[in-house]
């Protein structure tokens, strides 16, 4: 394409990035101010990051997030990649019919997802409640728990619900772009289909499955409202505690903390961006 | 053979019944039980006492589409003219935001916007608020802006910004250069190919865009009580108050959730009427 990016362009794009920073940039700065304060600036301090480290309720929510996050990312991108691998070859009317149902936690609002779930899980404890009754009643063997209640178990199964839509997303097209003759030649030359699967077609998917992983992975820890309607009272997400102390008032730690996620995730991000232009100037550099 | 493959989907088929088709099964039940049990038609009869909030809502998150959009477009333009460098790290400029939870960014405009907030504060060191009552007499000492409809449209836009850049960036991004080409060698100036060739051609990221921003808009309930204060209800509060709010009743709640859940089934229909091959437009 033709480069001709007037000044008036760059300009345009240097405010809209303006606007999408300025929020970050002053939760940054009044995690180092003296105060508890959130728009008077009274000082340098790092207070704020000490007294973090030591408040238990924001440690174990960050645990909470990042574990819910990683596992629903792990199990997700797992059950997504196999569940594409079957849709992949499914007969068209099926396929059109799982793809739809596939794609209802991704366009439906997030309250509706987490407010159906709720529903599910309240009424299925209901009927576990009347089960183990009358099956600690009929035997003694086995003593069932009489009561469950929301708390990690649901907030994994949910991040994992809406999870898996982003992976099959994101492999299937890497599926359909493969060359199909791969797998039949692999499997000539003496491979099994296991064999042709681990060495042929998840290198050529694996673009997708990475991508789809990240995505997952970002949708868990952006998540507020699936997890808070899933969550029930004994596990929080850090969200839901900021939401929480919305209502009074937020303590600079939360600034801290959420400085740090952002530089970590900054770091990171560079770090990859970094790595794949040198690759790219590498290949390039190979291919003259 | 064919077949024998697709077993690898049976697992989440089951998951899927049970997480996804169940749960909004569920709902339709809920929506159309009364709270004594029993099929009833009455939660939707008692929602006509929330069209206030049924309006606000739809109006808002319009209006913050719109927004999303006017400014969305150009930029999504705009940087897929750039070089490949640029464009790689503007992308990631603008998806890093969404790594912060969302919450914690509207809690920042909460400071932003605050009557003794940043912004106010900026204005009165600038003396601006000492001009405007110099000049009209009157004694303003700050902007009224957080608790208005308006700071909840600008935490929408602000939030799902991204949502609308995305879709339409990898879609003018995959364009045919040699159709651009075609049309210039055919005669047609710069504002013409846009018209007839670019605008066309991205129209499917254009409508996923949009969904992408209407959706979550009208029905958040985080945003409106963050920026909205307590007297800008909007949908997504009606029903989070219905489930694990003060006004509890759970079959009022789905059956609002269910005119959202149709509210969406029409807006993706009409997508998929107009755009072909959208699929792979939606992610990004």
């Amino acid at each position: 394409m033709k480069k001709n990016a007037s000044w008036l362009n760059r300009f345009f794009m240097v405010l809209v990035f303006l606007f999408l920073y300025a929020p970050i940039f002053v939760l940054i700065v009044f995690s180092f101010n003296d105060s508890q304060s959130r728009t008077v600036w009274q000082g340098f301090t790092l207070r704020w990051y000490a007294e973090l480290f030591r408040d238990r309720q924001i440690m174990s929510a960050l645990s909470t997030t990042l574990l819910v996050s990683l596992l629903a990312t792990l199990i997700a991108t797992a059950a997504g990649t196999m569940a594409a691998l079957g849709f992949f070859n499914m007969r068209k009317r099926w396929r059109g019919v799982c793809m739809t149902v596939n794609s209802i936690p991704m366009t439906n609002a997030d309250i509706v997802t987490g407010v159906s779930l709720c529903l599910l899980f309240v009424a299925f404890f209901g009927g576990w409640e009347a089960f183990a009754g009358w099956c600690n009643g009929v035997q003694g063997l086995i003593r069932l728990p009489s009561r469950l209640h929301m708390g990690f178990g649901t907030l994994l199964i949910a991040h994992i619900t809406f999870n898996i839509p982003y992976v099959i997303l994101n492999v299937m097209p890497k599926l359909r772009q493969m060359d199909k003759n791969l797998i039949d030649a692999a499997q000539d030359l003496g491979c099994t289909w296991m064999q042709a699967f681990w060495k042929v077609v998840l290198p050529e998917i694996k673009p997708g499955i990475v991508s789809g992983a990240l995505i997952a992975f970002t949708m868990s820890v952006d998540d507020f409202i699936i997890s808070y309607f899933t969550a029930g009272s004994s596990a929080s997400t850090l969200a839901m505690v900021v939401y929480g102390m919305t209502k009074r008032r937020i303590s600079p730690k939360i600034n801290a903390i959420s400085s740090l996620l952002f530089i970590t995730v900054l770091t990171l991000l560079i770090i990859v961006n970094v790595r794949e232009a040198r690759m790219e100037k590498q290949a390039a550099r190979r291919r003259l | 053979m064919k077949n024998k493959r697709a077993l690898f989907a049976v697992p989440y088929v089951g998951w899927m019944t049970l997480f996804v088709v169940a749960p909004i099964v569920m709902v339709v039940i809920y929506a159309f039980t009364a709270a004594s049990g029993g099929l009833t038609l009455e939660n939707f009869s008692r929602m006509g006492t929330y069209a206030v909030v049924f309006t606000r809502s739809f109006k808002l998150a319009l209006i913050a589409t719109v927004i999303c959009l006017l400014i969305g477009y150009p930029l999504a333009y705009w940087i897929s003219r750039e070089g490949p460098g640029f464009q790689r790290v503007a992308m990631m400029l603008i998806m890093l935001p969404m790594w912060m939870n969302f919450l914690l960014r509207t809690y920042s405009w909460m400071s932003i916007l605050e009557n003794t907030g940043l912004l106010n504060r900026f204005f009165s060191a600038i003396g601006l608020f000492s001009l405007i009552n110099g000049l009209s007499g009157a004694s303003i000492e700050y902007f009224p802006m957080i608790n208005t409809q308006g700071a909840v449209v600008l935490g929408m836009v602000y939030n799902y910004l991204p949502f609308m850049i995305l879709p339409i960036y990898s879609v003018i991004e995959k364009l045919d250069g040699s159709l651009l080409e075609a049309a210039r060698d055919l005669g047609a100036d710069s504002a013409r190919v846009f018209r007839k060739v670019i605008l066309p051609l991205s129209l499917p990221g254009v409508l996923s865009g949009v969904t992408m921003v209407f959706v979550p808009s009208v029905s958040t309930f985080a945003i409106s009580k963050l920026l909205g204060g307590s007297n800008e209800l909007l949908l997504g509060d009606l029903i989070e108050q219905q489930f694990l709010g003060t006004a509890y009743n759970p079959y009022l709640g789905s059956a609002i959730a269910l005119v959202m859940m149709i509210v969406v089934v029409v807006c993706m229909a009409m997508m998929n009427r107009f755009g072909e091959g959208e699929e792979q437009a939606v992610m990004l």
